[in-house]
């Protein structure tokens, strides 16, 4: 419509030429949409430096021998294995505690729980106890489990139980318990309700429904979650500096004390606690010391979403309906 | 719902039939569960403050800046935390500037215009920048970006960029930051941290708006920047402002990250590369060295109520602002 006005002003062979106002329009168009996709950019790119930063570092110390060996004098010589390994536990102990609860409570409100203020009260505390400030549940675990669940355990079992890994995985599950139940609410909900239906018209009750029907076809979305949580777990230091982590613990170099090296009932050591201590705290830190165990979380972290990453691509590839 | 008697009978005895009820009794139990740790984390942590609530000066801990928890003899302790409250939000406050105009235009990028293969792959960024951990960041802080904010923010004394600094107040001497860990790299490494809450969330809230407005958006001439400037930002706006104030929570609450990149140096900032400390920071550094139940351990868990009431605010907000949102589409 603007068109005719333009051939009529200055007589132009294309009628159809844009006018100033249209032009402007479509550039200005154009350049926010660039402007967007350099805000893209500014995520992608420091993302990139840092990673390539920390790893070309670290490359000097990578190898199999430093994840084998255990640290010696400080951090400042040796490999990582006796932190891996202290991780690598308190990863399995939260999930003991947070996976099945996590589960339950997403089932209850995604096929229990009615629309009601029940429901409602429920969701907000999940959305608030994910937005817990991790310092925050560090204290709770220091305040709930360390100096009153312990030494109730340690009266009732007779002997004396340290803040440990017991306390840390507690600590850390209760910061997990959203992140779960978030998602395996979403994978449950992904079920598509027809299906219930007719497994009640079956004759199925609820719990046979969500046994054979929910479960099943929600089962590689759930594991996305708890992998999700693995990886979350795995990272956090607030939460375990007051409630087991500790800098330096004894650990055999051999045997199956190597494999086995802490007991529920005293300190351990995480990756996270050791990245923090050694990049700040001890003086005269070799580098390399630091971007390897930097690098050393980073990867772990790295592989361990690619996991979830590849599951979820497959999942919607076999998607059927 | 039930299956008819006849039916019921036929079948063979099935354990997992069996528990039924236990197993449904449980599933309520665990339901609960969230309720019962939102409740347990303030009982436990008012718990272990509860002494020191009436003992506190509490006009002094929100107006003075001396927080000396560990005095010389003879001196007596003081309990001042507006300097770690400045400290808390000045950072936030960078990051939140940082953070929302690139979470929400990297958001729209990647809900309205990515397609393929560069929008999976911007999302599985987006992801891994969600996974790094806050240790992590708070390193990368610490060796990485605080030696660069270093290099860009020295100058040689009485240099134009030295009196550019001083006049901004984006360096407080004339030689520059003092150091690398300050509240500009502080508040970057939170920017950096936050964003991927605010894209996934302002990434939920486009989605949720109905194809339709777009298609009445195209069918009126608008092009694809109009159609997100006035349709899409009108009609999503209060689930961005959420995914804004979560992130914000997410800045106030960050530990580990800006106890090691934000200077831990307890004053009021007069500069942008001023090395700042935070509330999580204190109670993070603080904590190991206090003897339990002194008036120093307690005053970290008050600290902590105030972080916990902070978030709990700022969480149950946005979630109002999310179900305005909803009722308005009802209606």
């Amino acid at each position: 419509m603007s068109s005719t006005a333009v051939s009529t002003e200055s007589g132009a062979t294309n009628p159809f030429a844009p006018t100033a106002y249209e032009s402007r329009r479509s550039s200005a168009a154009i350049r926010n949409k660039w402007i967007m996709f350099g805000f893209c950019m500014i995520l992608v790119i420091p993302l990139l430096g840092i990673l390539i930063d920390i790893f070309w570092k670290a490359w000097p110390v990578l190898s199999l021998d430093y994840l084998w060996e255990n640290p010696s004098n400080k951090g400042k010589e040796g490999g990582l294995w006796a932190p891996l390994v202290g991780t690598f536990y308190l990863v399995i102990g939260s999930l003991l505690f947070v996976a099945p609860i996590g589960i339950l409570a997403a089932i209850y409100l995604n096929e229990y729980a009615k629309e009601g203020w029940m429901n409602r009260t429920i969701s907000i505390t999940v959305t608030t106890l994910a937005g817990v400030p991790s310092i925050v549940h560090g204290l709770f675990g220091l305040g709930a489990f360390v100096l009153v669940m312990l030494p109730a355990l340690s009266q009732a079992t007779g002997t004396k139980w340290e803040a440990g890994l017991l306390t840390a995985s507690l600590t850390i599950a209760v910061m997990n318990l959203p992140v779960i139940i978030t998602s395996t609410r979403e994978a449950l909900g992904a079920v598509p309700h027809a299906f219930r239906e007719a497994c009640w018209n079956l004759g199925a009750s609820r719990w046979q429904t969500i046994r054979t029907i929910v479960l099943p076809n929600s089962l590689s979305g759930i594991l996305t979650g708890i992998i999700l949580t693995v990886s979350r777990a795995a990272g956090e230091t607030a939460p375990i500096l007051f409630t087991g982590a500790t800098f330096f613990k004894f650990v055999a170099d051999g045997g199956m004390a190597k494999l086995f090296p802490y007991t529920p009932a005293e300190p351990f050591m995480a990756m996270s606690m050791h990245l923090n201590i050694i990049s700040n705290q001890i003086s005269q830190m070799p580098e390399k010391m630091k971007y390897g165990s930097a690098a050393v979380l980073i990867g772990l972290i790295l592989f361990v979403n690619s996991f979830a990453i590849v599951l979820r691509v497959w999942l919607r590839g076999r998607k059927r309906w | 719902m039930a299956a008819p008697a006849s039916a019921r009978k036929r079948r063979s005895f099935n354990l997992f039939d069996s528990i039924e009820k236990p197993v449904e009794w449980l599933i309520r139990l665990c339901g609960w569960s969230s309720i019962l740790g939102i409740a347990a984390i303030f009982a436990f942590i008012l718990k272990e403050a509860a002494p020191m609530v009436p003992n506190l000066d509490w006009i002094h801990f929100f107006t003075s800046p001396r927080w000396i928890p560990n005095p010389a003899t003879g001196n007596e302790a003081s309990f001042g935390a507006l300097a770690l409250l400045v400290g808390t939000f000045t950072t936030t406050g960078i990051a939140l500037v940082i953070a929302v105009p690139v979470g929400l235009g990297a958001a729209v990028y990647i809900s309205e215009f990515a397609k393929g293969k560069v929008k999976e792959t911007l999302k599985i960024v987006i992801e891994l920048l969600a996974a790094i951990p806050s240790i992590v960041w708070g390193f990368i802080g610490l060796m990485v970006l605080g030696p660069l904010v270093k290099g860009v923010f020295t100058a040689e004394p009485g240099s134009l960029w030295s009196k550019v600094m001083v006049t901004l107040h984006l360096a407080s001497s004339d030689i520059g930051a003092s150091q690398g860990t300050n509240l500009l790299t502080g508040g970057i490494i939170l920017a950096l941290m936050s964003v991927p809450l605010i894209v996934s969330l302002s990434e939920d809230a486009l989605r949720a708006v109905p194809d339709s407005f777009r298609e009445a958006a195209l069918a009126l001439g608008a092009n694809p920047w109009e159609t997100v400037r006035r349709v899409l930002f009108p009609a999503a706006r209060n689930g961005l402002l959420a995914a804004c104030m979560l992130g914000m929570g997410r800045a106030v609450g960050e530990t580990m990250a800006v106890l090691l990149a934000t200077g831990h140096s307890n004053r009021i900032p007069a500069a942008l590369t001023d090395p700042v400390r935070t509330m999580t920071a204190t109670i993070a550094a603080e904590m190991g060295e206090t003897v339990h139940g002194d008036d120093h351990y307690r005053v970290l868990f008050i600290l902590g109520i105030v972080l916990f009431v902070i978030t709990c605010g700022i969480n149950v907000a946005s979630d109002l602002i999310v179900k305005g949102v909803k009722k308005g589409n009802k209606a």
